[in-house]
């Protein structure tokens, strides 16, 4: 991951292919440093102060995403 | 009209190469003997980066062929670029990749022929496929994230199961199944490489099982032989939208193959012109860019900015005339070429023609 900066946004970077991350996107992949799913979940209701119950669904589906691609590993 | 921003830089540092396939699309006119060296490729990676680039790729020929790979890959790092190797493996000894990581190689595409010793060296006209395997254990030892690439045809399409089984084997991330197009010396084996009807069939449903059964382990790509699909593939994106290529010499094309496909077009090179100028300005770039070049049935096309008229190599190749629909398109004026074509194939029982391996540029082995 890293920032264009012809635009500013952050894009994620893999053989042959670039992807444009939207700022939510970003901000879970920001978080992806080691903390665990629930823990970024957390992260992320604090900073935007919104239930944790209602960002879950979206995280997880977020980060299905770019692991079925093979873009992040979850370990 | 006004260039948009490129995003992936394709460095064909050299068309040397130890394999003799017989789908290369590499031109064997280009003189070894003037390829841009070390500081002229940093100055070419880094206007690039100014340009918008993001991502490189370093191929060929094989590109383990300059022993200053590495310098050229930390030139890339340095400008803030994705860095990407695609190779044969052959020449990747240990200290090599050790050295390559080092510079900071964030991604290596690895070629096989087959997943099988005997068809493997008898595609690559060279014993590579046991250098292949001890290479690929040495790229995941070092940590580095394989792709493997298969290119797809008669002889070995048939064994897909066992290719993505081998993939598996060696760890790797991405697979890619992508059946010969045909362009240069794929274009003159076409009858003894194109696959036939029943063949493309089984092997989509085996790449999609695959690919549902695999995914979150290995992301597989499967590319149709486009001759057998009803619509264009969106060549490049668009002529001049995403991507540039810059050959041995410095050429920039706007697309590797054109340059042996499309004979009048005239490229620009490096050691002439900045390649800003060269990617906004030049007739080579401008040429097919955008869609005020089309001819009818594209230009009134609802598809005509999803699939840009398809290949201009292609129409080139097929029509001898690179403005026209590509005609894999179904409404294409010219179908019929490409349905002989697949006609002949699939309605003889003859064995396939043999084929003619690639000879090296300027005889160099």
């Amino acid at each position: 991951m890293q920032t264009d900066p012809q635009t500013g946004n952050s894009v994620l970077l893999f053989p042959e292919g670039v992807l444009e991350l939207n700022e939510t996107s970003m901000e879970i992949l920001a978080r992806c440093d080691g903390q665990t799913v629930s823990e970024i979940i957390q992260s992320l209701a604090e900073e935007y102060d919104i239930d944790p119950k209602t960002l879950a669904a979206d995280v997880r589906e977020a980060l299905a995403d770019l692991q079925q691609r093979k873009l992040i590993e979850l370990t | 009209m006004i260039a948009p921003r490129p995003y992936a830089l394709l460095a064909e540092i050299t068309y040397r190469c130890p394999l003799h396939c017989p789908y290369c699309s590499n031109p064997t006119q280009v003189r070894n003997d003037q390829e841009l060296t070390a500081n002229e490729w940093t100055r070419v990676i880094r206007e690039a980066a100014a340009l918008g680039v993001l991502q490189i790729g370093f191929s060929g020929g094989e590109p383990l062929a300059r022993r200053d790979l590495a310098e050229l890959v930390r030139a890339a790092r340095e400008a803030n670029l994705y860095t990407n190797l695609i190779t044969s493996g052959i020449g990747l000894d240990d200290d090599r990749v050790g050295a390559l990581h080092d510079a900071g190689l964030d991604s290596v595409q690895l070629s096989f022929q087959s997943d099988e010793t005997g068809l493997a060296d008898e595609i690559a006209g060279a014993r590579a496929h046991q250098r292949k395997l001890n290479v690929a254990a040495k790229i995941r030892a070092e940590g580095i994230p394989l792709s493997l690439n298969f290119v797809i045809h008669r002889r070995n399409i048939d064994r897909l199961p066992q290719m993505i089984e081998l993939a598996e084997t060696l760890g790797a991330e991405r697979v890619e199944l992508a059946n010969v197009q045909f362009y240069g010396w794929a274009f003159l084996n076409r009858a003894a490489l194109l696959p036939t009807r029943e063949q493309v069939v089984r092997a989509r449903e085996i790449a999609t099982a695959a690919k549902a059964r695999l995914a979150g382990r290995i992301d597989i790509f499967y590319v149709l032989p486009d001759y057998y699909e009803t619509w264009p593939k969106p060549c490049l994106n668009g002529w001049g939208q995403r991507y540039l290529t810059v050959n041995p010499i410095g050429d920039v094309l706007p697309c590797p193959t054109a340059s042996s496909a499309i004979p009048d077009l005239r490229f620009e090179n490096v050691r002439g012109r900045a390649l800003d100028w060269i990617w906004r300005q030049s007739e080579s770039f401008n040429r097919f860019r955008g869609t005020e070049w089309m001819p009818e049935p594209c230009r009134s096309c609802p598809q005509r900015e999803i699939d840009f008229g398809g290949c201009r190599c292609q129409a080139a190749l097929l029509t001898g005339n690179a403005a026209t629909t590509d005609p894999v398109c179904t409404l294409s004026p010219n179908r019929s070429v490409v349905d002989e074509v697949l006609r002949d194939l699939n309605s003889s029982s003859d064995h396939p023609p043999d084929w003619t391996y690639r000879i090296n540029p300027n005889g160099i082995q």
